[in-house]
């Protein structure tokens, strides 16, 4: 009783929030009315003389209270999926969508040459079909099934999302529908393959580059995903006790933007430079679609991120607020650099910065304060423009929209950052035991990334070039892409 | 029969065509064309790649004209073309041996 005195204050909030939670409730009388009288909330007598199937009056507040804070209820009343979490969820899950359809592939469209903006798009369009098959037969189970208790692999029993409905999967998210987790982490497990586009575009064929992106989901992606994310998972700090690194990554740094840059590196490595590289201009053709496309990244990254809290609570708050002062202050950094470097801040400079600094952030914003993403905005500009204006240019290999410089560096930064930053006053689930080795373990979550990634896309890259070619001739690259793999022109005159 | 080809900067045509207009000229033909003469290029920075633009977008007018009317033609564009900085571009004057009127099959002088 006085466990529940001391929640009186949360009641009234709870109260009416209430009649919308799936509570099974005996009888309507008993469900708590927001009363400003404290004994009729929930008297003791009367949750003790309900039946046994019914869950006592203070589990029911408890469940409340739970549901409130996005914590576990009371084990007597079946957990259910809450109206705030899921709808929240659900507009987050869209929001990862619209960062691959259309922001990424015009943020990419926009910085190729003309004959090949529709190769790019239709790289997107059909990594986004595949993966989505590819999730709902195994991708889904294998990164947060159970069944195989391996840390690499999560199990079978989701198989064609097998029993994948609205009850919560409490492995995960108490309060939030299994079917829509499961299409907010798809949202996730298409955007990846996807950034590795932009280094291979404009020359790769694309059937090549689809049978490439089958293979390196199975091989990279859904293992990377367990090993983070899964319960079981061999880098899951937070959620598995016997880890063996206990790392961190709130929204997919190692897991989305690590594993898609350096294994963009390594393709571009073993595809080659597009003809022409370093002998003719290869400008970008529109750069207004870059803008929005980028514009639509920013944006949907707030799924991205501030959703991957899996709950509308303060863990998700923080993280926007992260995400938006590490992304303008890149962006800003970005453009300044320029300018006194070069003389004069660019669009694409500041374009470029938003991303950097959304990637950078992007594993951290659960765990950082605002100091923290203010420090990681600025470095997070900082070091991928000399990756991309310095570094690449002096080893000269031809990434082509900078998915290594951006997405690589900037990925392996912000894991590396979020083992610097990372503090418990703003989320509660890092103790110090974790935190003491932390950024240890980041490094070994760095270096297990950067090896899988690497080694699995030139395993992949060349069992596929035996057997379907990566490049066009020659011919068919000079003409372009749309109308040799696609037939069709994007602008018609 | 006379063609004057004038190379001008593109935010020039309108006062050049008035200009002609105003010699009760009443045709022409204009075209978007890209070059370079004296006045360099620039240069085109997207992240790490440099590139060197020297083909400046220029407009192409073309104006055939009876013999007596090219002095006066060619002194109203490069009056109305000139701003006096580099870039401004060139006038050329070429002999016509022939002109049709595809509609009439009309010849020479009349045709124009």
């Amino acid at each position: 009783m006085r466990k529940l005195l001391k929640h009186l204050p949360g009641l009234a909030v709870a109260g009416f929030t209430a009649t919308l939670l799936l509570v099974p409730l005996s009888s309507p009388a008993q469900a708590p009315t927001p009363s400003p009288t404290p004994m009729t909330a929930g008297t003791p007598a009367a949750t003790a003389a309900a039946p046994a199937a019914s869950p006592s009056m203070e589990d029911r507040v408890a469940n409340l209270e739970a549901y409130l804070s996005n914590s576990a209820g009371p084990k007597t009343i079946q957990p259910a999926s809450g109206p705030g979490h899921n709808a929240w969820m659900l507009t987050a899950a869209a929001l990862v969508l619209f960062m691959t359809l259309p922001g990424l592939a015009l943020f990419y469209g926009g910085l190729v040459r003309q004959k090949n903006v529709l190769s790019v798009l239709a790289q997107c369009l059909g990594i986004t079909g595949l993966v989505t098959i590819l999730w709902w037969a195994f991708g889904y189970s294998l990164v947060f099934g159970k069944s195989f208790n391996n840390p690499f692999f999560g199990g079978s029993e989701f198989f064609f999302l097998h029993g994948v409905d609205s009850a919560p999967n409490t492995d995960y998210a108490y309060w939030v529908s299994q079917n829509v987790y499961s299409m907010y982490q798809l949202m996730f497990a298409i955007i990846t393959p996807a950034l590795i586009v932009g280094a291979i575009a404009e020359r790769m064929k694309y059937s090549a580059l689809m049978l490439f992106m089958l293979c390196w989901m199975f091989l990279v992606y859904f293992p990377m995903a367990h090993m983070i994310w899964g319960i079981s998972g061999f880098m899951s700090g937070i959620s598995n006790a016997n880890a063996g690194i206990k790392a961190i990554d709130f929204a997919g740094g190692t897991v989305v933007h690590m594993t898609s840059g350096w294994s963009a590196l390594i393709l571009c490595f073993i595809v080659g430079p597009r003809l022409g590289f370093k002998r003719e201009p290869i400008p970008p053709h529109n750069l207004v679609l870059t803008m929005i496309g980028t514009g639509m990244l920013w944006v949907g990254w707030y799924g991205f991120n501030a959703g991957s809290a899996v709950a509308a609570d303060g863990i998700a708050a923080n993280a926007f607020m992260s995400t938006t002062l590490a992304t303008a202050i890149a962006a800003f950094t970005w453009a300044v650099l320029e300018k006194v470097l070069r003389g004069k801040a660019s669009v694409l400079g500041y374009c470029t910065g938003a991303v950097a600094g959304l990637v950078v952030i992007t594993p951290a914003c659960g765990f950082v304060n605002p100091t923290g993403a203010v420090i990681i905005g600025v470095v997070a500009a900082v070091v991928p423009y000399f990756a991309v204006s310095v570094m690449k240019p002096a080893l000269g290999y031809d990434d082509a929209l900078d998915t290594f410089g951006v997405h690589g560096i900037g990925g392996t930064l912000g894991a590396l950052s979020t083992g610097l930053l990372a503090t418990k006053e703003v989320n509660s689930n890092l103790k110090d035991e974790l935190l003491r080795t932390l950024f240890l373990s980041q490094i070994e979550a760095v270096c297990v990334t950067l090896v899988l990634s690497t080694v699995a896309t030139a395993v992949i890259a060349l069992v596929v070039k035996a057997i379907l070619g990566l490049r066009p001739s020659a011919d068919t690259e000079t003409a372009g892409l749309d109308i040799s793999d696609h037939g069709e022109e994007a602008y018609i005159s | 029969m006379k063609k004057i080809e004038a190379i001008i900067k593109p935010f020039k045509l309108e006062e050049v065509k008035e200009a002609l207009s105003d010699l009760g000229i009443e045709g022409m033909t204009v075209t978007e064309v890209k070059g370079f003469g004296r006045q360099k290029g620039h240069t085109e920075i997207y992240r790490g790649s440099e590139y060197t633009v020297d083909f400046l977008p220029k407009i192409k007018i073309e104006v055939v004209l009876a013999d007596g009317m090219v002095d006066s033609a060619t002194t109203a564009v490069v009056k109305a073309a000139k701003t006096g900085k580099i870039g401004d571009g060139k006038v050329f004057v070429y002999p016509i041996e022939e002109a049709i009127r595809i509609r009439t099959d009309e010849t020479g002088e009349k045709a124009i």
